[in-house]
């Protein structure tokens, strides 16, 4: 276990610094004197080029440029935005809460929606199974920004039940502004959830154990508990790396759809207006919690599942 | 008259064995049948320019002159969907494309080499891998600036692996048939036997996997329109009309931002299902 526990943490380790070479090397690429780019293009006075020059260390050697960018962001700091003048991290520690909010009230309704409508088409085969199967097929190939606006038409624009833009102030309204922009975000995932589930599910009420325990008399709920729904997890958390994903990038585009201030519309803007050291340290932050919840993941599976015990030498 | 037999190469032969009779799958390769007509021909069915302003029609819902009415331009909104389709189409066939090509030559190159070449190729994969195609994306159209460009290129190295992956296993499969081993004992080249023989093998499951990928790369590229990273204004594109006529769906006008993104849903769909009708002919077979 700690042997596999040091390589993942190597791995990505590994990762992470050839993430954080790209995405501090790419300045480079960029057409132009790295020090214009960096002021996203605006004419600036000598002094300014000079100070952009002394923060970024663009007078060193490009080796030394990167030890001295990433010994800064190991310490916490990303520099200073060029249109906020202000430090990167504060601007990202601002809108952290709005985005995490997001993501953890999408990623309730994936867990509720998914298994309990795959959970349901297992069990109830005929028609209940083809609606969901049909439901799911649609909710998978609707992209966020569509189910965006589709949310936003019906339910803020013809009902009028939940605003369609702003955050909220307080906790009670902030959840009730992110009602509709945690539902596009979930929607695409509950499909995905409900799909692999309902295999999962499908597979393991076919086994001899759970006829076995159906013959002995075990109430069906029990058994459909006990004996299904928990073995069938492993598939389900395996796809939780996927949707973690999706979630990271998702949450920039429902983000903008719906004018929430999230980490994900300080990218999405500051693409727009060539904020390049936010856009960098955004970038890292998601690549960084994208590894981490994989990791998660891969040392939750075998407390569901203990067959994929990392210390009987399984899969490296 | 006597009927002279003639032999005739059936074209569509391929396409009625992927629908194979059944309803849904036929009415999935119709639809994409149209889309692609529809595209390629926009210039001489779509009933208006895409970009004729008709101020008088401005936001109007549908009308026997604007059938998905007109935007808040006053644009109207089917000839705009069907240009639409052009660019909605192309990025994606670029990125499957690029994507399968590449993805098949490191996952076959990976599957027969073996040994440390497998382990390089494996471990680049992961990398790209923690890039989510949407994130790359994005960092490229800060460095390179906005267009279908950067978008294609970041799409097409991130859904790599996605192919390449798949590649890798069912090439490591196919390698230790026997036929691979008896070309091998004639002494026939690697070269040879992957591009003669294992590759024609494969090709199904991996057409499969590039099917599934069009739609995914139709939602992420549409996705980087709509943030107003992709296609451009004026320029009729579903994700970028979605922008566009989001602002109108306050006023209650939901025809130009809907009907794009219902069209996005659809052909999304539509690709889903020819992907898995074949993965499932290829599942069958193997069996």
């Amino acid at each position: 276990m700690a042997g596999f526990l040091l390589r993942r943490i190597g791995g990505i380790a590994v990762t992470l610094l050839v993430a954080s070479f790209l995405v501090f090397g790419s300045v480079h690429l960029a057409p132009g004197d790295p020090a214009s780019f960096l002021l996203g293009g605006r004419s600036a006075s000598p002094a300014a080029v000079a100070a952009i020059k002394e923060q970024y260390h663009l007078n060193d050697p490009f080796l030394v440029q990167y030890t001295k960018w990433v010994g800064g962001v190991v310490t916490g700091d990303f520099g200073k935005s060029a249109t906020f003048r202000q430090d990167v991290g504060g601007l990202i520690a601002a809108r952290l809460p709005t985005t995490l909010l997001l993501i953890g009230y999408a990623g309730l309704l994936i867990l509720v929606g998914g298994l309990a409508s795959g959970a349901l088409a297992a069990l109830r085969r005929g028609v209940v199974d083809r609606a969901v199967l049909i439901g799911t097929g649609i909710a998978t190939a609707t992209p966020s920004f569509v189910a965006a606006i589709g949310l936003i038409s019906l339910f803020a624009v013809q009902l009028a039940w939940f605003p369609a833009f702003g955050d909220g102030g307080g906790f009670g309204d902030r959840v009730y502004h992110l009602t509709l922009p945690a539902a596009a975000l979930a929607l695409t995932f509950v499909g995905l959830v409900a799909r692999v589930t309902r295999t999962s599910m499908l597979e393991e009420l076919g086994r001899e154990h759970v006829e076995v325990a159906r013959s002995r008399g075990v109430p069906g709920s029990e058994v459909v508990r006990r004996h299904v729904l928990r073995n069938a997890l492993g598939p389900i958390t395996t796809v939780t790396g996927t949707v973690v994903a999706g979630l990271l990038v998702a949450t920039s585009i429902v983000e903008t759809a719906f004018g929430l201030s999230g980490v994900g519309q300080l990218l999405v803007s500051s693409v727009t207006v060539k904020d390049f050291p936010v856009v960098q340290a955004v970038s890292l932050l998601v690549v960084l919690a994208f590894v981490t919840a994989n990791l998660v993941v891969d040392l939750v599976q075998p407390l569901i599942d203990p067959r994929l015990s990392h210390a009987k030498g399984g899969r490296a | 008259m006597t009927a002279v037999p003639v032999h005739r190469r059936r074209f569509f032969a391929p396409l009625a064995r992927v629908a194979g009779g059944d309803k849904l799958v036929t009415a999935a390769l119709a639809l994409l049948a149209l889309l692609i007509v529809a595209a390629v021909l926009a210039p001489w069915i779509a009933p208006h320019d895409p970009d004729a302003v008709d101020l008088s029609a401005t936001l109007s819902g549908s009308t026997p002159e604007h059938l998905l009415g007109a935007d808040q331009s006053g644009r109207d909104v089917l000839s705009r969907l069907i240009f639409g389709a052009r660019t909605g189409l192309l990025g994606p066939l670029v990125v499957v494309i690029v994507s399968t090509v590449l993805g098949m030559l490191i996952g076959v190159t990976a599957a027969w080499h073996g040994g440390v070449v497998d382990a390089v190729l494996s471990r680049a994969m992961e990398l790209v891998f923690s890039f989510p195609a949407l994130l790359l994306a994005i960092i490229l159209v800060a460095v390179f600036g906005v267009g279908l460009t950067a978008p294609v290129i970041a799409m097409s190295v991130a859904y790599a692996p996605y192919v390449g992956r798949l590649a890798r296993s069912v090439a490591l499969r196919e390698k230790a048939r026997p036929y691979i081993q008896a070309y091998r004992v004639q002494g026939w080249s690697g070269w040879v036997i992957c591009v003669k023989h294992l590759l024609p093998n494969i090709a199904p499951l991996i057409l499969a996997q590039s099917a599934i990928n069009f739609g995914y790369a139709l939602m992420d590229l549409a996705a980087l329109s709509f943030l107003g990273f992709g296609v451009q204004p004026p320029t009729a594109d579903w994700g970028a009309m979605i922008n566009e006529g989001s602002s109108s769906l306050l006023q209650g006008a939901m025809l130009p931002a809907l009907a794009p993104g219902v069209a996005i849903v659809i052909t999304v769909v539509a690709f889903g299902i020819v992907g898995e009708s074949i993965a499932d002919r290829v599942a069958r077979r193997e069996q």
